[in-house]
């Protein structure tokens, strides 16, 4: 879902390139207070992977492909403020060094995939923990739905841009998007089901709900 | 954090993953393009400025040029992750010392 240059508006670019200087800021401010020594090769590998499994399209359907985003994985392992710090790292290094993604829309990108897809994952999965009482399908459905939201964000932002209608963009991004997001979801539960089993209880949200609600 | 061995097995998963990128994506447009290209809008896509034009290092050819592409991603990512988390870390150690 990286927005090549070309396809959004100045007003557009600048106005997402300011929306994520701020939550970027938010972010580092709140990852200084919070941030453990022992979290640094966890992040590392986190991303290393997160960069690694974007490069990785899926056949989602005839002639259309998908790849994890790994906001919300990111999200569940070292918190939404980190997360977001992860993505970002991601993205750039995708825009400057790998032409994936472009530069004018780079803040554009950030904000769809290291904040909106970051947060809409992290709101979600606190209020599904309440609501499901299972692990795994609070994650699930979490990875899923904020993949929808995320694509929704971007078709608002090509629609603003009067790059397109947003009647006919919307229900297309999020038509697809209901097939990477199972995607997403799939692959967030394995991994972080996986991490649970090798580094039990370090993964900062499922500590969130301590007891019943762990991931095995 | 990591035992030694869980370390370097996920290690070892993500440069299988990042080398062999080539050969394990799928070469169909994303969700993105696939709608770009269904209604019409493809064309304003505009190469932008980068230091490769795809996941593809000028040396080697194929597999060579796209695997070490994709090791050269992970290694940056994972480069740049761990010295910003230092920085942030030391900041708040002098922070402290300050108090």
């Amino acid at each position: 879902m990286h927005i090549p240059d070309g396809f959004l508006d100045l007003k557009t670019c600048i106005g997402t390139y300011l929306g994520t200087a701020g939550a970027l800021k938010f972010s580092l401010d709140k990852l200084k207070n919070n941030f453990a020594e022992e979290k640094i090769p966890l992040l590392g590998l986190l991303g290393a992977f997160i960069f690694a499994a974007q490069m990785i399209n899926l056949p989602i359907a005839a002639g259309t492909s998908g790849h994890l985003l790994g906001g919300v994985l990111a999200m569940l392992v070292v918190g939404p403020w980190a997360a977001t710090i992860v993505i970002t790292a991601i993205l750039v290094i995708q825009a400057i060094f790998f032409m994936d993604g472009g530069i004018t829309v780079l803040g554009a990108n950030i904000f769809n995939m290291a904040v909106v897809q970051v947060f809409a994952g992290y709101g979600l999965y606190i209020v599904l923990q309440r609501i499901t009482k299972s692990a795994k399908m609070s994650v699930f459905l979490a990875a899923f739905l904020a993949t929808v939201i995320s694509a929704g964000v971007a078709a608002l932002e090509l629609a603003i841009s009067g790059t397109i209608a947003l009647d006919l963009v919307l229900p297309a991004m999020i038509g697809w998007h209901l097939l990477v997001g199972l995607i997403e979801g799939v692959i967030t539960v394995l991994i972080v089901s996986y991490l649970e089993r090798v580094i039990p209880n370090r993964l900062e949200l499922l500590n969130y709900r301590v007891g019943d609600c762990g991931v095995h | 954090m990591f035992t030694k061995k869980v370390f370097l097995w996920i290690l070892g998963v993500i440069l299988l993953l990042a080398f062999f990128n080539s050969f394990l994506a799928s070469s169909h447009p994303d969700g993105l393009e696939r709608v770009a290209e269904d209604l019409g809008f493809i064309d304003y896509s505009k190469d932008s400025f980068s230091i490769f034009s795809d996941y593809q290092l000028p040396i080697g050819d194929g597999l060579v040029a796209t695997g070490l592409a994709g090791l050269l991603g992970v290694g940056l990512t994972y480069m740049f992750l761990t010295l910003l988390a230092k920085v942030i870390i030391n900041q708040k150690v002098v922070k402290q010392d300050e108090n």
